[in-house]
């Protein structure tokens, strides 16, 4: 009987992450007894991680969880480790690391206090800031200039309580429309019903470099909110957790992070090859010189 | 897993708590849903109609109608409303978001509202509408006296099956911007990180708004059912 092949993975991945939770140790002896390794990644997170179709997925923080994987196969002396790709979408997520289905999530998943009740995180390697996009024609230089206009965020994302806060302590009025995905907050701009789009930095440049004409749009204004991005695991597990600490900062030590930055984030990238130019941000710079887990509750607004 | 129901009393940040914010979504539920609810019987009812007269145009115009709304998906037909039509008609930009989600679940609902009345039309026998003319009633008259009260006896059963549809359809609302039900899970779980209980709680209000109709429709179903005839054989 010949099964296909992708499915006996699976079933065996799966019967692995059982036992294993089962015997309760920890994932760097899973990782060891089974021969794979999970990445929990996403489909669509900017330049962080997302997929090219076909089962291919890329980004920064995919190729950092790759090399994470690789220093992990070195550390345990193995000759060979098998790499599996779990999508994750941010309602499942924090359950399939938790139950064992994803041994290591590297996408966009911000650590906050909330979340630290329920798994761990790595040190933080990205930080995100909630950015304005405008048209370059409309005017708007920051926020105080959203007063009376419509302001376009996507639902299921941390900036709409963003906006929200922004909102009260500004005492300012203005409307709120909320696309269904990015693609469709993007759409809310470009067909003129909202004057500006709030989201994280990384994902406006991205949609702007990929717009028609990307020089009709800008990102303006002040940092709205910072929450670092960090690879999240299992709870209660600190050797893997070391391991892969270890891992990112020799990373950084080796400038090897760096050059990851600057082809995803310069360079043009895959599929269309435009390029989101965002430089790395002094705030990243601080996280990758001094390796914290801090939570998001723990950053102040610049 | 370990529960957190308490999330519900976090505040939101914007000066109200998530239950709060819960119900004022579960209102906008039920009002897209209502309003949605009344266009869709209403323009269904006209359309089902117009599909059983003698008059060809009307015919020709029900039908063409109901295959236009009942072959496009939903999320589509929001999509055109909200983003293709005023990008064509540029005055029709300055329409609320609540007209437009109302419009395009009541036409949608009412494709297949007009497919269940002209049903309900056609199973009664065809002696009725020829006595009823004969008695020398116009047609409006006939439908009105002999055939209508009839029909729609016939349809309560599957038009309360719309009528909980249609609550549960209002969910593609949040698609342009209503703050219902939907909105709120999929908001109100990524600020909290309390996915489970959020949806849980989302859910067991659907099920209640849905369930609610269902039993309005069997009262209605038992006070207008004619003894020995049809609907009133029980």
């Amino acid at each position: 009987m010949k099964l296909h092949s992708k499915t006996t993975l699976a079933l065996v991945a799966s019967v692995f992450a059982i036992t294993a939770y089962a015997q309760d140790s920890g994932t760097l002896k899973k990782i060891k007894d089974s021969g794979a390794i999970v990445l929990g990644t996403r489909e669509s997170s900017g330049a962080l991680a997302f997929t090219l179709g076909d089962g291919k997925y890329v980004g920064f923080h995919t190729e950092m969880a790759e090399k994470i994987a690789s220093d992990i196969q070195k550390q345990l002396g193995m000759s060979q480790l098998k790499v599996t790709y779990q999508p994750v979408t941010s309602q499942n997520r924090i359950p399939l690391v938790q139950n064992g289905t994803v041994d290591l999530e590297c996408g966009s998943t911000t650590n906050n206090a909330g979340r630290q009740k329920d798994v761990a995180f790595a040190m933080t390697t990205y930080v995100e800031e909630g950015r304005i996009l405008t048209k370059a024609s409309s005017g708007i230089t920051g926020i105080a200039g959203l007063n009376g206009k419509t302001v376009a965020t996507t639902t299921g994302t941390t900036s709409v309580q963003t906006l929200r806060k922004n909102k009260r302590a500004a005492g300012m009025d203005f409307k709120e429309v909320f696309g269904k995905d990015h693609a469709d907050s993007f759409l809310l701009l470009e067909s003129g019903r909202a004057d500006a789009f709030v989201m994280d930095g990384q994902i406006l440049a991205g949609l702007a470099s990929k717009a028609k004409n990307p020089a009709d749009y800008k990102i303006v204004g002040e940092v709205l909110s910072v929450e670092p991005i960090a690879c999240m695991m299992r709870k209660d597990d600190p050797a893997f957790q070391k391991a892969v600490d270890n891992s990112i900062q020799a990373m950084v030590k080796s400038g090897q992070l760096a050059k990851m930055y600057d082809k995803w984030f310069m360079q043009p990238i895959p599929p269309a090859n435009t390029k989101v130019g965002l430089p790395l941000s002094d705030a990243t710079k601080a996280a990758w010189a001094n390796p914290n887990t801090k939570p998001m509750e723990e950053y102040a607004l610049p | 897993m370990s529960w957190d129901w308490k999330v519900f009393f976090q505040d939101t940040g914007g000066g109200q708590t998530y239950l709060n914010w819960m119900m004022s979504a579960w209102g906008w539920t039920l009002l897209v849903s209502a309003c949605s609810l009344v266009v869709a019987l209403v323009v269904g009812s006209i359309m089902g109609i117009f599909r059983t007269t003698p008059v060809k145009a009307l015919v020709w115009l029900g039908n063409a109608w109901t295959e236009l709304f009942r072959n496009i998906p939903l999320l589509v037909q929001i999509f055109l409303w909200y983003h293709v039509i005023p990008s064509i008609f540029k005055g029709l930009q300055a329409v609320p978001d609540f007209v437009a989600v109302v419009i395009a679940l009541g036409f949608f609902t009412s494709a297949r509202i007009s497919e269940q009345v002209r049903a309900g039309i056609q199973a009664l026998p065809r002696g009725q509408r020829y006595a009823g003319l004969a008695m020398g009633l116009t047609l409006p008259q006939t439908y009105r006296f002999v055939l209508l009260p009839m029909a729609f006896r016939i349809v309560i059963p599957p038009l309360t099956s719309e009528s909980m549809n249609i609550i549960k359809n209002s969910s593609v609302a949040f698609a342009v911007s209503i703050s219902e039900l939907t909105f709120f899970a999929m908001q109100a779980q990524e600020e909290t990180s309390r996915g489970v209980e959020i949806y849980l709680a989302v859910t067991f209000l659907y099920f209640i708004s849905a369930f609610a109709v269902n039993r309005v429709a069997a009262v209605i179903e038992k006070r207008v059912q004619v003894p020995g005839m049809i609907g009133g054989g029980k």
